[in-house]
């Protein structure tokens, strides 16, 4: 990566076989399975968030990653278990990627008193303060200023962290990223800004919502490294963002990744795809599924077959049906609690 | 016990927990060299350094959430919205972001965090330097909504706010900067939630807030030779309010007036009235309660219209006489 500002992080190591470059990344095949077993692990959260909903089990709204899972892994690999997090609300895969207790955003996702959240925030507001992810956001854009905050925090305190940012296509175009993006680039704060650019901010293409593409080359404004990576291959976005947290982590100020990537459950519960074709998503599923192909090339690699990937899916299931058991066992929250938790 | 001045009060609140507290910063807009745009913080760049009195762009929504995302990772924030107008542009990072975060979560993330902002007319600053936006922010449940009307009660309340765990609108009115009153020097706290009587009397419970307070004061002076003995309670603290002794009050007096600058639609008197007539104290009002607000219109620009546009000495003595005779 250049030492220059405002200029585009190339991955190294693009060209060549794939398994070549998670070996220059230093990633042993344990490594490479994990990344695929937490995908698996990720795509099976998300369809049964699904299935529960469709049960009637679930009393509120869900916004579901399934699609998206190599930004999640591809990030939280790269990054350090006590660096901090910020998202929004499609934002299962990116905590399940940290390490977040299955059982416990299960349990929050239905409501329970055993939820991250005490039945309190439910699938938008998932949060583990203690591990240092300050949670997940339900306003378009609204964790990006308090990344600034976390940012200069832990700059005053002469910390080593950094502080990671997801948010999607739609939150690029509210006043505060800009906002956000001038001040921790003009401050050097150690904050990774990460756009996945999933195509839509609920049923608006980007492309009739953003004057010029890519949204990654907006950070050129403000002096600010960027990168506009293939979202949906696990390998190039772990590359990119180790590149990118290196930059940060340094000192030297913010970086601006642009991960395209699809999502192939609708917005919310209340989308009926009307705005995108379904030969689109069955594209996208078929083509450039980001689970498929990073399987296809363990399996090309022979680090595993069909029959070890199919094992590793099973298990991912498995973790989450014993998560649904976990979450239907567990307790409402105690209606005398009600007013408890609006004051410290 | 030395003589302060208001604004003088606030900023020795600031330095004293500055340098008591180093987790304590200043973000906003031209509170460096300039001091602020009412010299505020004039000298605490020079004493702390630009990383502790940290100057931003004008960017409002960022200046609150970035003093948000500091306070939930340790920091204790005080951000300033250079005037109480701006907090509108916030109301995301306020509103939805740090009233909510610690309920959202269940209770595991806190943020403690002060939005200083100075409020108010009288300054021929016109609608969008001028309102009083308290009724607005103590509707939000999160936030702590504190108005001080005094030097003494400035300095202990923002000693409070900087350590409450909370996020607080410390709203502060641009008419009262100058105002002298006697300051302890060293450490004090005016706890938040707890009003205070601020003139007794026997026949008539004004309650008043910031430079409402100042200008009933003086009335009740004046009327005090007249015979008509009032009563002033400052709530100091809006939310959580300390509704208590007001109805202790209206047991004494067995009258109720309510005085603020906010327009009077949805404005917090109401509030006060409803914890009135909800409470013991309406078996002993002899009179209908009764409120004097700021007229339901954005603030103008000339002397007089300004001037008409909220309660006055002039208003608040005619209101009184009303309640007092009966003519209401």
């Amino acid at each position: 990566m250049q030492e220059a500002k405002s200029k585009k992080i190339e991955p190294r190591t693009t060209k060549g076989d794939y398994i070549a470059r998670a070996r220059r990344l230093n990633l042993s095949d344990e490594q490479l399975v994990e990344f695929f077993s937490t995908m698996c692990t990720i795509r099976q959260f998300e369809l049964m968030a699904d299935k529960l909903y469709a049960m009637g089990k679930v009393h509120g709204t869900m916004h579901l990653s399934a699609g998206q899972e190599a930004v999640a892994v591809g990030t939280f690999r790269a990054v350090r278990v006590d660096d901090y997090v910020l998202n929004h609300h499609r934002g299962h895969g990116h905590f399940i990627a940290k390490g977040a207790d299955i059982n416990r955003m299960m349990a929050e996702f239905l409501g329970k008193d055993t939820g991250y959240c005490r039945g309190r925030g439910g699938s938008m507001h998932i949060a583990d303060v203690e591990a240092n992810n300050l949670g997940a956001n339900g306003i378009v854009g609204g964790g990006i200023p308090q990344s600034v905050g976390v940012g200069l925090a832990l700059q005053m305190k002469k910390l080593d962290q950094i502080c990671v940012v997801l948010f999607g296509d739609g939150a690029a175009n509210e006043g505060v990223f800009h906002e956000s993006l001038n001040m921790a680039a003009l401050w050097s704060l150690p904050v990774l800004f990460i756009c996945e650019n999933n195509k839509y901010g609920m049923s608006m293409d980007v492309e009739h919502a953003t004057a010029k593409l890519p949204i990654a080359q907006r950070a050129e404004a403000y002096g600010m490294p960027w990168a506009y990576v293939d979202g949906n291959d696990v390998l190039e976005v772990y590359e990119t963002m180790i590149e990118a947290t290196r930059h940060v982590r340094s000192g030297r100020g913010p970086v601006l990744v642009e991960a395209v990537t699809y999502r192939y459950f609708g917005h919310s519960k209340s989308d009926r795809n009307l705005y995108r074709t379904k030969d689109e998503i069955e594209d996208w599923k078929k083509h450039r599924d980001p689970i498929l192909r990073f399987k296809g090339h363990l399996l090309h690699a022979g680090i595993f077959d069909e029959a070890k990937a199919a094992e590793i899916d099973a298990e991912a299931l498995n973790v989450i049906e014993k998560a649904v058991e976990f979450a239907e066992a567990s307790p409402e929250p105690d209606l005398s609690t009600l007013t408890e938790f609006v004051y410290a | 016990m030395p003589e302060m001045t208001y604004l003088e009060a606030i900023r020795q609140a600031l330095w004293d927990e500055m340098k008591r507290d180093e987790r304590v910063f200043l973000i906003g807009e031209d509170i460096g060299r300039y001091g602020g745009a009412f010299g505020l913080t004039h000298g605490m760049l020079d004493e702390f350094g630009p990383e502790r009195v940290r100057e931003t762009p004008i960017s409002e929504p960022t200046i609150v959430g970035a003093a948000l995302g500091a306070a939930l990772v340790g920091m204790r924030p005080v951000a300033e919205m250079m005037f109480m107008d701006f907090t509108l542009l916030t109301l995301d990072q306020l509103g939805n972001q740090a009233a909510k975060v610690r309920f959202m979560f269940g209770g595991k993330a806190t943020a403690p965090m002060v939005i200083r902002m100075p409020g108010g007319s009288g300054t021929g600053a016109a609608a969008q330097h001028s309102q009083s936006l308290e009724s607005l922010l103590m509707h939000i449940p999160g936030l702590k909504v504190v108005n001080p009307s005094t030097p003494y009660d400035a300095k202990g309340l923002m000693l409070s706010s900087i350590r409450d765990p909370n996020p607080v609108c410390f709203i502060e009115h641009k008419l009262l900067y100058k105002t002298k009153g006697e300051v302890p020097e060293g450490d004090y706290t005016v706890p938040i939630g707890v009003s205070e009587v601020k003139r007794q009397g026997r026949d008539l419970t004004i309650v008043a807030n910031n430079v409402m307070v100042v200008r009933t004061l003086k009335v009740a002076e004046k009327l005090a030779g007249e015979g008509i003995e009032v009563e002033v309670i400052d709530p100091r603290t809006m939310r959580p309010m300390d509704t208590e002794t007001i109805i202790e009050s209206v047991c004494k007096t067995g009258r109720l007036l309510v005085i603020h600058e906010a327009c009077q639609t949805g404005g917090w008197a109401g509030e006060v009235i409803a914890a009135i007539t909800g409470s013991r104290a309406f078996d002993y009002l002899d009179a209908p309660a009764r409120r004097l607000a700021g007229k339901d219109i954005p603030i103008p620009y000339n002397r007089a219209l300004e001037r008409a546009a909220v309660p006055q000495e002039e208003d608040i003595e005619r209101e009184i006489r009303a309640i007092a005779s009966g003519q209401y």
